[in-house]
């Protein structure tokens, strides 16, 4: 009964029951714990401790961990244990509402609920690129020392996400490129106000400037650190209730993130312009990184009270969450590989003059038995080779799809080969 | 990118001449295996930077030149198997080129000199040309470590006599409609040099406000040349007046310019009739009084002109002229182009004649460009030389002229290096009639409609007597009244 309970996820989970420990706290009883079960991508092994175990803290009854194991408390009988391990599986991996997340393109709009987020689509690399925006040269003089901020915050995480996708990071630093929107001064804060309404007008003008698309083969996220103009600070974000936002930053889905990084007044009015600006890059990497999973889609939902998450220091993402992210691209991955083959073949059937070549054919099939090979490891619940597969067969089918070779003998008219053979 | 020819007997030696339409050449590192995929990559990558067509840019038309081109920058060996050179005649510069070439300054053209560079004035001209140059430099004296420049050039020929109703003054608001204004925040120097040379060692000869703070001598290209400097980052340029407009006024009316002969300069053109055979001819001029210098000649012919190697002559004062290095890569049929590489010696005060014969190829029909009657481009060939100065030159320093040190660099005194670029020729190649299928289809159905139509008529066609029919009303009455006029009945 507890097996098919905790079986309801729909992928293998191995529920144990050990004997006798005695380590001190569950962080570290998690580590220990963790090199004892074979944590191989996609499975959850959940340790079930007895009710007047000292392993959990007071009022806690679920622990979970950043690698792929829980420890959850068995108390008040089989009812409660399998409601605890039912929700610790919503949390851990998938469930109905993020599969439909990751086919938000496919489903109509009203099936899905209405905060389902458009996650960056699955591919085979992202770009991300760094700009500080410098909109006044002549009072500001910014520096920000980014490759070692890069190396020592967000290099951790790309290298956990490493089996996602390929990744590269660059940086530019622009000059005169203003925000598409005029702040309104508000007369109590002596500051000036960028409300939510207007935030979606920010981004177009400044990103004629940021021209990275033309150069890259991988979707491009954008992280900006914009410092606003003398005239023109402080400058605060507001949201929809008229509250600062405390980050004074926001992200737009599948395009990235700005922040605003005010700098203070001088304390001397008589201050010799520029002024020097030194970023501060602890507070700048916080920002983009927790926007970094937010466009992702790892963010955290809310949690039940007896929860806990231990924290993920310097990587950035615990390992069921980058389990929770290869689920979502694989399924993505099938879908788009049905929908580019099937609309290829209805091609096929409207214009009979697209020709295809063998090797064309060949990476049909081969994207055909890529994807019935990817289901098949779904089914029994491998999650790396799924993965691997459901990628070659997107490689495949776009190979297949894009070949220009097709297009050789599309605008032959017919009268033309009748004029020949006459 | 460049739009125009640069008139070199017109307008003297060029700054930095480029050929007409896009050129690209790179030197790869030695770290790179795969020297032709990264080449299309780039020229891909490029072409979509610069909005220009350099994706056209394939094997036919990329050569890897031996002897003509060197490293810029700093640079381990010069294997010429990592350079690759292209060159699309029939590119077209516009404005979308200037956009993304603007983009790459700093502070763009919000600030700085870049302030004049407006689209509707700069190409409103005679000449055009905007270029982009990045190569590895020593970051310092001592040369430790190692960093990229870049470095951005446009050169632009403005024609003020023939638009300002005859008289050669200009300024900087009559050309560009509008004038400087400040400095950008990130430029460690902006200058305007402003060629003030005497002639003929005449005073007094022209006019220049407002008047400059200093005064600039180099010897550039042989020639020594006075500029005026404008220093657009010391405080006191912008006291009197907000903006900075350099004005030229000539005292006395020109008639004749009297621009120094260039020491090399070149011609090349097209003889022959028919559309079978055909002739290039280069024309070499070497105008030193005493002094004689080899030039490199590098010439790309495209695949579809078939060159006869064994016409190739050189004729200098009437004898023949040997040259002492050829390198000749002969073409594949739409995969590689003619190369012909050759270094010769030019006597003083001389003009050099090289003809080389070719033939014209039939091309497929797919293969003619949309206005197939227009002609085909060949590029232009480049002539790079050490050419001897007349007057004796010292080394600058390259803290105090940047400018200079990197456009005219000398390495010893008494030659400096120059690259001269021909005109492109425009042949026409034997095109087939391309209305040819709609002829056919005419004829042939007309044919067939005529021969089985007539043909069916005869043999299905029958006769019936048809009996006259009583008519209607009106007809009847028109009866009646053609019986009392006596003429027969309808």
């Amino acid at each position: 009964d507890l097996a098919s309970a905790a079986s309801q996820g729909g992928m293998g989970i191995g529920v144990k029951f050990p004997a006798l420990l005695a380590p001190p706290s569950s962080p570290e009883a998690d580590a220990a714990l963790h090199l004892l079960q074979d944590a191989s991508l996609g499975s959850l092994t959940v340790y079930v401790v007895p009710e007047t175990s000292s392993l959990l803290p007071q009022g806690i009854s679920v622990y979970v961990g950043k690698h792929r194991s829980a420890l959850v408390r068995a108390g008040g009988g089989l009812a409660t244990l399998r409601t605890r391990i039912r929700q610790l599986t919503q949390v851990m991996s998938f469930t109905a509402s993020s599969i439909a997340a990751a086919l938000s393109d496919r489903v109509p709009d009203g099936q899905l609920s209405p905060d389902a987020r458009r996650h960056l689509k699955s591919s085979l690399g992202y770009e991300i690129t760094f700009s500080l925006l410098n909109p006044d040269p002549k009072s500001h003089t910014v520096d920000w020392d980014i490759e070692d901020a890069v190396n020592r915050y967000v290099q951790p995480v790309l290298d956990k996400l490493s089996l996602v996708a390929n990744f590269s990071v660059d940086s530019q630093i622009l000059y005169y490129a203003v925000l598409g929107v005029t702040p309104r001064f508000d007369k109590e804060s002596s500051s000036f106000l960028l409300s939510a309404h207007s935030l979606p007008h920010v981004i177009n003008p400044v990103e004629a400037r940021l021209g990275s698309s033309a150069a890259s083969l991988y979707p491009v996220l954008n992280f900006l650190l914009y410092v606003p103009e003398r005239s023109h600070s402080p400058l605060y974000i507001q949201d929809k209730d008229g509250t600062p936002v405390s980050t004074n930053a926001f992200h737009s889905p599948r395009w990235g993130g700005i922040m605003i990084y005010n700098v203070e007044a001088p304390a001397s009015p008589q201050a010799s312009l520029p002024l020097h600006v030194d970023v501060d890059m602890v507070r700048v990497m916080e920002v983009f990184l927790a926007q970094l999973r937010l466009l992702f889609g790892l963010s955290r939902e809310e949690l039940p009270a007896e929860f806990l998450l231990e924290s993920l220091g310097n990587e950035g993402l615990a390992d069921w969450e980058l389990d929770r992210l290869l689920w979502a691209h694989t399924v993505e991955n099938i879908a788009t590989v049905s929908t580019t083959l099937t609309s290829l073949a209805q091609l096929l059937d409207k214009i009979g003059n697209i020709v295809i070549k063998d090797d064309v054919a060949s990476e049909v099939y081969r994207a055909v038995a890529s994807v019935q090979s990817a289901m098949a490891e779904l089914a029994t619940g491998h999650l790396h080779s799924a993965f691997q597969a459901s990628k070659e067969a997107v490689t495949s089918s776009e190979r297949a799809f894009f070949d220009p070779s097709l297009l050789h003998l599309l605008y032959f008219p017919d009268d033309q080969k009748f004029a020949i053979y006459i | 990118l460049t739009q125009g020819f640069w008139r070199t007997q017109a307008w003297g030696q060029p700054p930095l001449q480029a050929p007409a339409g896009a050129e690209l050449w790179v030197w790869f590192q030695p770290t790179v295996t795969n020297v032709d995929k990264a080449w299309k990559e780039l020229s891909n990558v490029l072409s979509g930077i610069f909005c220009a067509s350099l994706n056209f840019i394939d094997s036919t038309n990329t050569v890897t030149p031996t002897a003509s081109f060197k490293p810029l920058g700093l640079a381990n060996g010069t294997d010429h198997h990592l350079l690759r050179y292209a060159v699309l005649p029939r590119e077209v510069v516009c404005t979308e080129n200037l956009t993304p070439w603007k983009k790459l300054l700093p502070c763009g053209s919000k600030a700085g000199l870049a302030v004049l560079l407006k689209a509707e004035r700069l190409f409103h001209s005679s000449y055009h040309s905007q270029a982009v140059h990045i190569r590895p430099v020593c970051r310092d004296a001592s040369c430790l470590a190692v960093s990229w420049e870049l470095r951005q050039t446009l050169t632009v020929v403005f024609d003020t006599f023939s638009s300002g109703q005859g008289k050669k003054d200009w300024s900087l608001f009559k050309m560009f409609s509008r004038t400087l204004t400040d400095t950008c925040p990130l430029a460690s120097q902006s200058k305007v040099y402003v060629d003030i040379s005497p002639k003929n060692k005449e005073k007094e000869l022209l006019e220049v406000t407002p008047t400059p703070a200093s005064v600039h001598e180099a010897i550039v290209q042989g020639d020594k040349r006075t500029y005026a400097v404008y220093d657009l980052l010391s405080p006191s340029l912008f006291n009197t007046s907000r903006s900075l407009n350099v004005q030229l006024k000539w005292k006395r009316p020109q008639d004749s310019s009297e621009l120094p002969t260039p020491v090399l300069h070149a011609q090349r053109y097209v003889s022959g009739y028919g559309l079978q055979t055909g002739e290039i001819s280069t024309l070499i001029y070497n105008t030193h009084p005493y002094r004689a210098f080899p030039v490199i000649l590098l010439e790309t012919v495209p695949w579809y002109l078939r060159l006869y190697v064994h016409t190739l002559t050189i004729i200098t004062k009437g004898k023949e002229n040997k040259p002492s290095y050829i390198h000749y890569q002969p073409a594949q049929d739409r995969r590689r182009p003619h190369l012909l590489e050759m270094l010769i010696q030019l006597p003083a005060n001389s003009v050099t004649k090289i003809t080389i014969q070719f033939e014209r190829a039939l091309l497929k029909w797919t293969e003619y460009p949309p206005d197939p009657n227009h002609g085909f481009y060949v590029s232009s060939s480049v002539l790079s030389a050490l050419v001897p100065s007349i007057s004796a030159m010292k080394n600058m320093d390259v803290e105090q002229s940047p400018l200079f040190t990197s456009l005219f660099p000398s390495s010893d005194g008494s030659s400096y290096f120059v690259r001269l670029y021909t005109e492109p020729l425009l042949v026409n190649l034997p095109t087939p009639d391309f209305s040819m299928p709609y002829n056919v289809i005419c004829l042939t159905c007309t044919v067939v409609a005529v021969c089985y139509g007539s043909f069916y008529n005869l043999l299905t066609r029958t006769f019936h007597v048809e009996e006259p029919s009583r008519g209607g009303l009106a007809k009847r009455l028109a009866n009646v009244i053609r019986k009392f006029r006596g003429v027969p009945p309808l």
